[in-house]
């Protein structure tokens, strides 16, 4: 009888610890959602010291800075300027759009080809190949930010879309990830689809492919944040400035635009958050079996 | 001589369907990682843009007294050295924790992913609202007395983003981990339960050993993140920010604004031979330990 009173408390005690740490983990998201329901001149009273460097010592704004979660009257004139009064924000948006999903869909093509060549056969040299891509995969940004210039010069695709979405498709991630997840599926699937006289690309299209669908679910969400969050690549890439995708656009918001700030983040944060909810079950199950580095 | 032109003919066939697969990859993965890291390796042994001179490792000695890169690779390595361990061992606590079968799991799961949705914009200001001088983390200290610091400009500026970090990557990692625990063999557990095991035996000599590919996984993950970082890190402070958050990252883009492709490159250099044999001893560590669980 003590012995399940003691471990109803101790669950108790992890709720609440779970509970508090959740409320920590969603605070920013739920700071965005409910701020972009307020006017604009609310959120300058709130947070118009962050920017006071930039405007300088503008009256009206308060002396501290004001975490408010609850609007004081809900109003929808952020979204009202981002969507219909600012042509920029959904051109900008468009172009995040046709960098990203060709971005998500090359690389998920060529990866889930190459994982199967990487499992289907193994040796010395291939394996060697992989432990390559997986040291360029850790490689920072900032290391091959000179010479990928020069590889998109060489190639005439600097300043076009394509020097953003051809190292896309090809980046070394999603391999990576796939490759793991294909080593886990049982050979003798593979040997008996031989011995019916399946080719090798009818193992991999009917057999392979059916298997990782809930890691390619998955991949594709982890590839979609990722470039839709992109800065440094359209940056250096793309130095036309109406190609440039919604992130870098979002991140050089300043003291003028604070006021729309926060409904643009929230437009921004929709396709990601409906990819998840979609998907989030594939999330869980599809890095179940990529534990394994070295698979 | 048949049967070796027989074996012969089978690799080639091996090698030519193995290259339909893994070929294309290959093909960008040379175009746009490969070369690029491959001129990186060439300037870093030349003189100069102009007079292409073999130097041999001049440029990397020169680096390597640089003032400048000495400070960041201090804070690379703090920030990597605390938050990727943190990282590690927080989420897979946190995966424990949602184990103890408390309420409302797969609720508490979501809100601790929700972080990966939010776009960088909104971290930052939210980051600026709860750090800055007069803001938010401050009027809560000072309601105990303590002093007002001005978080990115101090000496706590690391806790800062390490605080930055953890929040943005935990749940993902906690992700992992639940994936892993669900996928160790119940009857082992049952059978340490009856056999009367407590519960710290159960955690250290079954449950870590399932979990150590995991935690390599995890691990490597986290190293790639923590580079991330460097882009919230470089919105919220600029080109040169407090000295305790120069990172290497810094040094390598103000090295590319000051077109010293040399300095750029050595220290790229550098930072790729400590990934190799970090990612090295990773491995071999794996391999002492996941041996008996592997398959």
């Amino acid at each position: 009888m003590r012995h399940r009173k003691k471990r109803y408390f101790s669950r108790g005690v992890l709720t609440v610890l779970a509970a508090v740490l959740a409320l920590m983990f969603v605070m920013p998201t739920l700071l965005t959602i409910t701020n972009s329901f307020m006017t604009q001149s609310e959120i300058t009273a709130n947070y118009g010291q962050v920017f006071q460097n930039a405007a300088n010592g503008t009256s009206y704004i308060k002396d501290t800075i004001n975490l408010k979660f609850i609007p004081d009257k809900v109003s929808f004139s952020q979204y009202f300027t981002v969507l219909l009064k600012s042509p920029d924000f959904l051109y900008k948006f468009w172009n995040s759009v046709i960098l990203v999903v060709p971005i998500v869909l090359a690389q998920l093509l060529v990866a889930s080809i190459a994982a199967y060549g990487f499992t289907r056969w193994r040796g010395k040299v291939r394996d060697s190949i992989f432990f390559f891509y997986v040291i360029l995969m850790l490689m920072p940004y900032q290391v091959t930010l000179v010479p990928n210039y020069l590889v998109s010069d060489w190639l005439g695709i600097l300043d076009t879309r394509w020097a953003i979405i051809l190292p896309g498709a090809f980046a070394p991630f999603s391999v990576f990830l796939l490759t793991k997840f294909m080593r886990r599926i049982p050979a003798s699937l593979i040997e008996a689809a031989k011995l019916d006289g399946a080719g090798e690309w009818r193992i991999f299209w009917n057999i392979c492919l059916p298997q990782c669908r809930s890691a390619l679910y998955s991949i594709a969400i982890l590839v979609f944040i990722d470039y839709w969050n992109m800065v440094e690549q359209p940056l250096i890439l793309l130095p036309s400035a109406d190609m440039q995708p919604l992130s870098v656009y979002l991140s050089t918001i300043n003291a003028g635009e604070i006021g729309i700030a926060f409904a643009a983040a929230v437009v921004y944060m929709i396709p990601g958050l409906l990819l998840f909810l979609h998907g989030e079950a594939y999330l869980v199950e599809g890095i179940a079996y990529s534990g394994s580095v070295k698979g | 001589m048949r049967n070796f032109w027989k074996k012969a003919n089978a690799k080639v066939s091996d090698f030519l369907a193995s290259m339909c697969f893994s070929g294309p990859s290959f093909l960008g993965m040379a175009i746009f990682y490969v070369i690029p890291f491959g001129v990186v390796i060439y300037y870093s042994f030349i003189a100069g843009a102009v007079d292409s001179s073999f130097v041999g490792l001049k440029n990397y000695i020169s680096v390597l007294n640089n003032g400048a890169f000495k400070i960041a690779v201090k804070n690379t390595a703090m920030f990597s050295g605390i938050a990727v361990p943190l990282a590690v061992v927080l989420s897979l606590l946190m995966a424990l924790m949602l184990e103890c079968r408390i309420p409302a799991k797969s609720q508490f799961r979501s809100f601790f992913l929700s972080p990966m949705m939010v776009p960088i914009a909104s971290i930052i200001l939210v980051w600026q609202v709860l750090f800055h001088s007069n803001g938010v983390v401050n009027e809560f200290l000072m309601v105990f007395g303590a002093d007002k610091i001005d978080w990115l400009k101090s000496d706590y500026c690391m806790v800062v983003i390490i605080l930055l970090f953890l929040w943005k990557n935990l749940g993902y990692n906690m992700i992992l981990f639940m994936a892993a625990l669900n996928n160790i063999p119940k009857t082992l557990l049952e059978m340490a339960e009856v056999e009367g095991a407590s519960a710290a035996y159960q955690f250290f000599h079954i449950k870590l050993r399932y979990l150590s590919p995991t935690v390599l996984f995890v691990t490597i993950l986290s190293i790639i993140n923590s580079f991330k970082v460097f882009r919230e890190i470089y919105l919220l402070t600029g080109n040169y920010p407090y000295d305790g958050l120069y990172m290497l990252q810094h040094f390598m883009n103000n090295m590319f604004s000051k077109l010293n492709y040399q300095a750029l490159s050595a220290a790229a250099i550098l930072l790729a031979l400590f990934i190799i044999v970090l990612i090295a001893i990773l491995f071999a560590v794996e391999n002492v330990f996941g041996k008996d669980v592997e398959g």
